[in-house]
């Protein structure tokens, strides 16, 4: 009895260590980005900003001329990607969990396959592209590579939620003397709101992280999203000092409205991923 | 599950057009982003495709050349064989390190659980630009809390040791940052798999006289296996497709190609050397490679989504 008591004791110790381990770097970011460069220079590290507290680091990152326009492109990109597949994957999840035709499913096992294509195994061939109709360093070429890059993923999450919503209530619409569309419209769509939602922020998740194809795609300083942004103080650390306060500034800003979608949707994702292995 | 079923079932299904004008405007999208650039590459891995023809000369034919030219180039085999380790031993340890995570969110009292899940939800929640960015200053040679906190342990002098300027080193350091990024996923999964395992099972099997290891590897592992392959399949796929963090830690460690794995490699040759015909050649091994490991993974969801 005792025993087994201990042992308890010691795995919920353990546990604790662990989280402990695995928070560390995101505190450590917050941490310095509190802290002056200077006094991050010292030998000895600062586990907590207390009298060394400054916001300095945030106010010196955003005054960083590019900041701006770096946030404008992330916004505008996002946006952009977010609405059009949102609307586009809505339209082709309705068609794979509401009708039976021809090609359903080689389409579904079309999108499934290409969900997993590293952007690294194409990102030369959409340079390319781009780079051909005049594309490069601009919004419209990075959206038209982050759509198709999304929208899979979109549909087979979307599929999940519309399938959810049983056939017989719109029947039990029509029946009232809706037409199908109607029916549609006033029934399922509004319960499909969760969905969307979810689905909505897994691709603002996905356009705003977004590093490779944005490396490839935006090499002018001028066009950079916030990813490209915080690389610009990596490479700058590379010939002068690093200002590891402001870095963290940094880190933290592109971090912070991440974060908050992400928790808001995690439970949504996991499941649409590993699809329904987990439902045992 | 079944009213969902019985639901299909009395809905009237004719094929119309109606499905196929939904499906439009997704299939124009991928075609545009995906498709012409697929198309391009499988037709450019076969020409000779360099700087010249940047400025207009027309790209000659030149059959299995790329690929021939791969087979004899040591660089090449030294960038897969470093990538394919790389990949198979990381996502190797993130399956194992987050099974045995959600093991211990299973044994440990809600609250004890609750702080580590939303300790490990924050570090997957992390962009990958800025976690690489944190992992750099956590490993930094002067000033990083690595050094100071291991030079503190009596006889070890990690005063000042360079991480990311030795190969071996630089790759453990991207091996940690990416088992941290992704461990929680795993974690999530496989613990959500284990809810689902009766108490009254693992009762039964301890007053047998099962001990905890048996009870691990005897039940619990069987009744989770479905989840288990899903998931180490996406590691191996995601764990290829590394190239934001290697390209930043090699912007704060070192250029040389030693550093490289595939996806630097693909970038070096195309953006940078021109070579458009090579480039595409080792683009299409990386696909192949992937979509041979994603095709078990699609088999799985298909075969998940015909059941329902």
């Amino acid at each position: 009895m005792t025993g087994a008591r201990v042992g308890r004791v010691a795995l919920s110790v353990l546990a604790i260590v662990l989280a402990i381990v695995w928070i560390f770097p995101v505190y450590w970011m917050v941490n310095s980005s509190f802290i002056s460069t200077a006094v991050l220079q010292q030998f000895t590290p600062h586990f907590f900003p207390g009298e060394y507290f400054t916001v300095s680091n945030f106010t010196g990152a955003v005054a960083d001329g590019s900041f701006f326009g770096a946030l404008g492109m992330s916004v505008t990109i996002t946006l952009i990607v977010v609405v059009v597949c949102l609307i586009f994957a809505f339209l082709g999840a309705v068609a794979i969990s509401r009708f039976k035709f021809r090609g359903r499913k080689s389409f579904v096992l079309a999108l499934l396959l290409i969900q997993m294509l590293p952007a690294e195994g194409l990102f030369i061939a959409q340079y390319k592209m781009v780079s051909s109709v005049g594309l490069l360093n601009t919004v419209l070429g990075v959206s038209v590579i982050y759509i198709a890059a999304v929208i899979p993923f979109t549909i087979w999450m979307l599929r999940g939620f519309v399938a959810g919503v049983p056939a017989e209530l719109e029947e039990a619409a029509m029946v009232d003397g809706l037409s199908r569309f109607q029916a549609f419209m006033r029934i399922t769509f509004p319960l499909l709101a969760p969905g969307l939602v979810a689905s909505g922020v897994y691709a603002f998740l996905q356009a705003w992280n977004e590093f490779t194809v944005a490396v490839v795609l935006l090499p002018a300083e001028s066009a950079q999203t916030l990813p490209l942004w915080l690389r610009g103080f990596v490479q700058a650390s590379a010939t002068r000092e690093t200002d590891w306060g402001q870095v963290m500034a940094a880190s933290t800003i592109v971090a912070i409205p991440v974060i908050i979608f992400f928790l808001i949707v995690q439970g949504r994702m996991t499941s649409g991923i590993v699809g329904g292995a987990v439902k045992g | 599950m079944s009213t969902h079923t019985a639901g299909r079932r009395i809905q009237p299904r004719r094929t119309t057009g109606v499905p196929y004008v939904l499906i439009v405007p997704a299939v124009v999208a991928l075609l545009l982003g995906l498709g012409y650039p697929l198309v391009w590459q499988f037709i450019t891995a076969f020409q000779d495709y360099g700087l010249a023809q940047q400025f207009g000369k027309p790209p000659e034919w030149v059959g299995f050349d790329n690929f021939a030219n791969l087979l004899w180039d040591g660089e090449f085999w030294a960038v897969l064989v470093r990538s394919l380790v790389f990949c198979i031993v990381t996502a190797a340890v993130t399956v194992v390190i987050g099974v045995l995570m959600a093991v211990l969110m299973n044994a440990v009292g809600r609250t004890v659980r609750l702080i580590l899940q939303i300790s490990m939800l924050l570090a997957w929640a992390m962009p990958v630009a800025a976690a690489t960015t944190v992992f750099i200053w956590l490993f930094d040679r002067r000033r990083g809390v690595v050094n100071y906190l291991l030079d503190m342990i009596p006889g070890v002098d990690m005063n000042r040791f360079d991480w990311l300027g030795h190969p071996l080193t630089f790759f453990l350091v991207a091996m940690i940052l990416i088992v941290w990024m992704s461990v929680p996923f795993v974690s999530f999964a496989v613990y959500a798999g284990l809810t689902q395992i009766s108490e009254e099972v693992m009762e039964a099997a301890q007053i047998d006289g099962a001990n905890a290891w048996q009870r691990f590897r005897r039940i619990i592992v069987p009744m989770i296996r479905p989840v288990l392959s899903i998931v180490l399949l996406l590691q191996l796929i995601w764990d290829l497709r590394v190239f934001a963090q290697i390209t930043l830690l090699k912007d704060a460690g070192s250029k040389a190609s030693d550093f490289d794995l595939l996806g630097t490699y693909i970038y070096k040759l195309g953006a940078a050397a021109n070579d458009f015909g090579v480039a595409s050649a080792v683009s299409i091994v990386v696909l192949v490679i992937t979509i041979a490991i994603s095709w078990v993974y699609v088999r799985e969801l298909i075969k998940e989504d015909e059941a329902q």
